[in-house]
């Protein structure tokens, strides 16, 4: 008898915990899950259905890259075919550079800007995001501008 | 010829292993002993050719010429010989074997030592054929170059170059865990005898991980320049997942060694932790996520690693259901007990990891599913980051912290609780006290006053239930204590600084970006940033742009210099931050990029980070606990064999425990 309590009482524990934990993970996974979207995704889905956090990436487009009156970086992520804009706050990685792959997450403002709160860049020169790739490939293969997807490792 | 000789001797440790694991598994007694030895220092030496290599610049060996440069100081020299994938894995091999010959040489000579000498020369076998076959470190080019190709910059860094033995110490630690498991089910006996020899491997174990755990997060404190010390990042996952199972394992096995309960769930833990640790490896090296340890970036490395932790994994887990219903199940105990809180740190632990592995391992479950088409893939990309770590694990942790000082000071098998809460009453209100405290300094988050009044509960408990174990005899007696008592308090009280240095440092960390121009000034946090501009500096495998800036404070001026190396070799710059340390945080300040449209305004990023010493710190205190537990062992190691009839402790105290071998 006593067994079967101690060991009754176990098993309420471990289930009570789990059915918390499962719960837990449900809720916190409905709000921070980021979708990896191409530039192209987003131009042609429109922004303002994307109210969850979203993860860009493409290249860093030549020429885009400026500053905004209280220093923040403006700069766009492009995947040959469509580009959209993004904003940061803060330093980019020490391997962000125009034309070079770039992820960034974050949301969209109501102007149709990313306001990015993380920007990653490739963490070194033989290397980039497999995502990046992907969202090159596809926009290349959907007739856009193929030059930034001749050469996926650079 | 050193390469072809370090080659040599690791074929010979291969052809050693082999036999380890033969005869440890049949005949058992002498051989096997040897023979583990012999396998260790074979690698030892191995190890040892190719650090010679790495040092005296022998371009001619593929390894040296593609991650080393004769401009590398000395000590990096040294630390590129594990700094790249194939040096890393001879590394693993050697720290492997490197448990064997210990166990050879410390563990007491029966049937147990055998059959772990065995699984563990079987362990060896396989990650040896991975390395010479796979990854050897040992290719010699027919066109050696005249200099090497460098070493990736950002891991040019003296915790970095600690980071990896520890790490393995701790990872491949499991496997001797894993082995001893195995053994044990093989022969049947998985007791408190049993336990009791494993436990010291355990914490070595675990003890070594929290240190490379602890490096890994200095390093990305100091080095990336982003001012986090977790990120929640794939590769810190998978170090954290041994972790929280090496944290329950080491509590599950109190429960086994001195009151034979939980034996199969001990042993589960012990086979799950060397798994994970496996897991690990493969997330790190096959590629399929993007980070600066993702050296490999090779898919058929991976898929070996894949096919290693399954063979291993499933051998384990059929040994395991074949043996556990035959398991003896202890005594029984009341919920209220020290068995009851020790369980219930075991339910929380191993959630808290299945927790971390979801979110680790879902984006790429998905992103799997859409290559093979199950679901578009467009939409197979995501990421799970931050947030959800926070939200999960945060209340998790806290609850199983709560729980921590009264687990402590109860009894096993039944326990009181009202002359505990009597006991604990002070430090619930201390706990109290502080969390206001808190509140009010820090802007009334409401966790932030949670965290730290869990934090100052698990610390002022901790010391109150010290207090009651040295009892009548007053405060000469504090020092009498055993050093188990000692190391469990220590590694809990980290664990309660940690938490408030956590909560604290995440909570109101300030940082912000500020373009400024030379003579410009920034204030943050009652500090005075005067930029005075930037000058150039020669190292000696870098160029870098050091920026003079003038930190203020209290009216004390200081000058502090953030620089921007840029590695010709690598074609990469990293960052070196400046940090000025105060007794209440860090001032950190990072140089960013200049402004093109306006020449020579440069971006500083500055940042307050208090209480960061105690996350640090807390992480040290864990593992010298972990380490004193050890010590307590190996102390109480006597020539007279253990039996394991002994009286099981009325209290629990371990002063009472009757000395035994250990190991």
């Amino acid at each position: 008898m006593r067994k079967r309590s101690q060991r009754l009482w176990l098993i309420g524990a471990a289930a009570l915990l789990t059915t918390g934990a499962v719960a837990l993970a449900v809720v916190a996974l409905q709000d921070t899950v980021a979708f990896f979207q191409s530039p192209s995704d987003i131009v042609e889905k429109g922004v303002g259905n994307l109210t969850q956090s979203v993860r860009v990436g493409g290249l860093v487009e030549k020429g885009s890259e400026t500053h905004g009156p209280d220093g923040a970086l403006l700069f766009k992520i492009t995947d040959g075919k469509h580009a959209v804009p993004v904003v940061y706050h803060d330093i980019p990685p020490d391997l962000f550079e125009e034309g070079k792959g770039v992820v960034a997450e974050g949301k969209f403002d109501e102007t149709g800007r990313l306001v990015a709160k993380r920007v990653l860049a490739k963490h070194d020169e033989n290397y980039m995001p497999k995502e990046t790739y992907d969202a090159l490939k596809r926009a290349a293969e959907s007739g856009g501008d193929t030059s930034y997807s001749k050469e996926p490792t650079s | 010829m050193i390469a072809e000789l370090g080659h040599l001797l690791a074929f010979l440790a291969l052809a050693t292993a082999a036999a380890q694991s033969v005869l440890g598994l049949t005949t058992g007694g002498e051989a096997p002993r040897r023979l583990a030895v012999a396998t260790g220092m074979f690698l030892l030496l191995s190890m040892l050719t190719l650090v010679i290599s790495f040092v005296r610049l022998d371009f001619s060996v593929a390894l040296v010429a593609k991650n080393s440069h004769s401009l590398k100081p000395m000590i990096y020299r040294i630390a590129g010989a594990w700094g790249n994938h194939e040096g890393s894995m001879l590394l693993w091999c050697l720290i492997m074997s490197g448990y064997g010959a210990a166990a050879a040489l410390f563990m007491r000579n029966d049937r147990l030592r055998d059959r772990a000498l065995g699984v563990q020369g079987l362990l060896t076998l396989g990650s040896l054929a991975y390395l010479l076959f796979a990854s050897s470190p040992f290719t010699r080019l027919t066109d050696p170059p005249l200099d090497g190709g460098g070493m990736n910059p950002l891991l040019q860094d003296p915790a970095v170059a600690l980071h990896p033995p520890f790490l393995y110490m701790g990872y491949v630690g499991m496997s001797f865990v894993f082995s001893i498991a195995a053994a044990g089910l093989i022969n049947g006996q998985i007791d408190r005898e049993w336990a009791k020899r494993v436990r010291p491997w355990a914490l070595t174990a675990w003890s070594s991980l929290t240190i490379g755990i602890a490096l890994g997060a200095i390093w990305a404190y100091y080095e990336l320049g982003w001012g986090g010390w977790w990120f929640w990042d794939p590769v810190e996952n998978a170090s954290f997942m041994p972790w929280l199972v090496g944290a329950a394992l080491i509590h599950s096995l109190i429960v086994t060694e001195k009151r034979g309960g939980m034996a199969s769930w001990t042993v589960f833990l012990a086979i799950l932790a060397f798994c994970l640790s496996l897991l690990g490896t493969f997330l790190v090296r096959s590629g399929v996520m993007t980070s600066v340890h993702a050296f490999a970036t090779d898919p058929t490395r991976g898929l070996v690693l894949l096919a290693g932790l399954g063979v291993a994994g499933s051998a384990a887990l059929a040994l395991f259901a074949w043996r556990a219903p035959k398991l003896p199940v202890g005594p029984e105990f009341d919920p209220v007990s020290r068995e009851g809180a020790l369980v219930l740190n075991n339910l929380f632990l191993s959630v808290g990891a299945a927790l971390v592995l979801l979110g680790t391992v879902t984006p790429m479950v998905v992103q799997w599913l859409g290559e093979i088409k199950v679901i578009p893939p467009e939409s197979a990309s995501l990421s799970i980051g931050e947030p959800y770590f926070q939200l999960t694990l945060a209340p998790m942790i806290a609850v199983l912290l709560l729980f921590l000082p009264l687990a402590q000071a109860a009894p096993w098998r039944k326990a009181d609780i009202s002359p505990l809460v009597k006991w604990l009453t002070p430090a619930i209100a201390v706990a109290l006290i502080a969390g206001l405290v808190a509140l009010a300094l820090g802007g009334w988050g409401i966790w932030l006053g949670f965290g730290v009044l869990v934090g100052a509960w698990v610390v002022v408990g901790v010391g109150f239930d010290l207090w009651r174990r040295v009892g009548e005899g007053g405060f000469g007696r504090v020092f009498r204590l055993p050093l188990t008592v000692w190391g469990m308090a220590i590694a809990h009280i980290g664990v309660g600084v940690f938490v408030i240095g956590a909560t604290v440092e995440t909570a109101t960390r300030t940082e912000r970006t500020f373009p400024l121009a030379s003579g410009q000034s920034a204030e943050l946090a009652g500090w005075t940033f005067e930029f005075q501009g930037v000058h150039s500096v020669e190292g000696p495998n870098y160029y870098a742009t050091q920026a003079d800036i003038k930190v203020t404070h209290d009216g004390v001026s200081e000058m502090i210099h953030p620089e921007k190396r840029f590695y010709p070799v690598a074609d990469t710059s990293t960052t070196e931050v400046a940090i000025q340390k105060t007794l209440g945080g860090d001032v950190y300040v990072a140089l960013g990029d200049t402004i093109r449209e306006e020449p020579g305004v440069w971006r500083l990023r500055i940042a307050h980070h208090p209480l960061i010493d105690w996350v640090f710190g807390g992480a040290a205190l864990i593992a010298v606990g972990g380490f004193m537990s050890l010590a307590a062992r190996l102390r109480r190691r006597s020539p007279v064999p253990a039996t394991s009839t002994e009286a099981p402790t009325p209290d629990g105290v371990d002063e009472k425990t009757p000395a035994g071998a250990v190991a």
